[in-house]
């Protein structure tokens, strides 16, 4: 079985994000990038499927711009075989990326498809929910546990509250929840074999997809700050005000 | 302007999600309805026609919808779809499952968790896990959207006397099955819907130190968190993460306990309505967003915040 994987360049969790003072956007520049840490679970259970002789080939695919190479190699040194830039410097939105991996899929023909649940720049979940839709795939969001079985996976999901257990027909769309897995590092000796690993270069053009937004972004603002606190003297004194002051505790 | 709300529900009643749905179908403004889709739901759909400022409930009762399965529900929601200017639902595990396939079979964008209406067509919305609020607006006919469940004041369960009408659309489209849910019945409430949050960090030292929590936790009915740092060190599972990686929270009152405060926790927590921070470092980054500061030794402070509850 093919295992269909994403890597999303985005600003590392670690950044403190900054708005631009035009409010056009968040500073990109000189900030580190890194995987989105979703699509890394993503990748680290793909590899675990090949690892234990369910998969035979994970194909990692990114869209977007050409640095996005970056984030291919980072996968094939974690254990991808193989990578797909599908490269724009078009700000391509979920429907579009979806639109894109639809294409990927027409041609890939994979038996499974695994993303991170969202990207941690947009937040927008949604974009392993739309290629599921594209392709008329079964989807398993929010991935806490896969088992594959003959022609169907079982996946346990985080729900509100707790867990939900369903099994879904393959080809499926997994999208990953924190707990799926914990993602390896890379080692050295992976970092430089990953530099020989073949990637193909398409655009979106190429692949006869249109990804033009649908949503324009007007403004990006801070969000609003929060007043300075005070230092209190005693545990006493902090009880006193959450009981009087702030009334959150009684 | 015609509103469809997709509603939350547990066949007998409408969850209170809903009800946050509703109110920002009425800040976009127009004729609201809703959707109780489910099996065995008429009484769910008589609940939803009682809430206020609904005019016309849509009740699918069929086994195919039993089990909210993102197929069957999405199929359903996007063939009523095109009779509407906007279709919303609350960013909930189940909202967030099946609406961006909703979405997508409609060839229309979403727009997710939105926190704010600006006019029928633009939004703001969180992005960066809170760090920069976003203003955007939509092209597309139809504006698929959730809304942040913190966001809007919910409106009125009683009050409305909406019409009642059954549909006949069954959706089953067989791809997936549902095998079970197991919902913990957790002894202090959920992270994401606690209105009290005590959380430890790398400060706690192991994990059998987070006992001093759970005894104050247990003490004002909180839920139990923790910082990155604290779960890569190992003293707590991953679940109780909280911050950009792991579960973003509003509660009103978040207690952090021996945490400095990285950008990526302060992520997860900064829309808390009061932030008590106790950290012997009185330089800790946490100080900055917290209402109220104690620089203290954690082992002091804790046990006896919990001796004064």
């Amino acid at each position: 079985m093919k295992v269909l994987v994403t890597a999303k360049r985005v600003v590392d969790y670690n950044v403190n994000v900054r708005v631009l003072s035009d409010n056009s956007g968040v500073d990109l520049n000189n900030v580190k990038m890194s995987v989105n840490p979703f699509d890394e679970i993503a990748i680290e259970e793909a590899v675990r499927l090949k690892e234990a002789g369910t998969a035979d080939e994970v194909v990692v695919v990114s869209i977007g711009p050409a640095s996005a190479a970056e984030q291919i190699r980072t996968a094939l040194a974690l254990g991808a075989d193989r990578g797909i830039l599908v490269e724009t410097d078009e700000d391509v939105q979920p429907l579009g990326i979806a639109k894109v991996l639809k294409a990927i899929v027409e041609k890939e023909a994979p038996g499974l498809v695994i993303t991170g649940k969202q990207a941690i720049d947009g937040d927008n979940s949604q974009t392993g929910q739309m290629l599921a839709a594209l392709t008329g795939m079964p989807q398993a969001t929010f991935a806490s546990e896969v088992v594959i079985n003959d022609g169907s996976a079982t996946v346990t999901r985080e729900i509100d509250g707790g867990l939900e257990t369903i099994t879904v027909n393959l080809p499926a769309v997994i999208t990953t929840d924190l707990r799926l897995n914990e993602p390896r590092y890379a080692s050295l000796p992976n970092i430089m074999k990953a530099k020989k690993k073949p990637m193909d270069k398409y655009t979106p053009a190429d692949l006869g997809v249109d990804v033009t937004p649908r949503v324009k972004t007007l403004k990006v603002t801070p969000p609003p700050e929060r007043q300075a606190g005070i230092i209190v003297e005693s545990v006493e004194q902090l009880v006193d005000k959450l009981k009087n002051e702030a009334k959150v505790i009684s | 302007m015609s509103i469809l709300v997709v509603a939350e529900h547990d066949n007998d009643s409408i969850k209170p999600p809903t009800l946050v749905g509703v109110a920002a179908a009425a800040a976009i403004g127009g004729d609201i309805e809703v959707l109780v889709a489910g099996a065995g739901c008429a009484a769910a759909g008589e609940a939803a026609a009682k809430i206020a400022g609904v005019s016309k409930v849509l009740v699918a009762d069929n086994a195919a919808y039993e089990h909210f399965l993102a197929e069957n529900i999405a199929a359903l929601v996007a063939e009523i779809g095109g009779n509407y200017s906007h279709i919303l639902t609350v960013t909930t595990t189940s909202g967030k499952n099946y609406m961006p396939r909703v979405a997508a079979l409609l060839d229309v964008a979403q727009i997710s968790d939105i926190s704010g209406v600006v006019s029928e067509d633009t939004f703001e919305r969180p992005i960066y896990a809170g760090n920069a609020i976003a203003t955007v607006q939509s092209s597309d006919a139809i504006k698929v959207i959730t809304v942040r469940g913190t966001a809007f004041d919910p409106v009125a369960a009683e009050g409305g006397s909406a019409t009642v009408e059954n549909l006949d659309i069954v959706k089953d489209l067989g791809i997936s099955k549902w095998d079970k849910a197991d919902i913990v019945k957790l002894e202090r409430p959920e992270l994401t819907s606690a209105s009290i949050i005590i959380s430890g960090g790398r400060g706690m030292q192991n994990g059998e130190n987070f006992a001093l929590l759970e005894s104050v936790a247990d003490k004002l009915g909180a839920a139990i968190g923790a910082s990155r740092a604290a779960v890569d060190a190992g003293f707590v599972p991953n679940d109780m993460q909280v911050g950009q990686t792991g579960k973003i929270v509003a509660p009103d009152l978040y207690i952090a306990v021996g945490i400095s405060g990285a950008i990526q926790h302060l992520a997860g927590m900064k829309d808390s309505k009061v932030i008590v921070a106790i950290n012997k470092d009185e330089d800790a980054p946490i100080f900055q967003v917290a209402d109220y500061g104690l620089v203290a030794d954690l082992f002091k402070a804790v046990p006896e915040l919990d001796s004064m509850l």
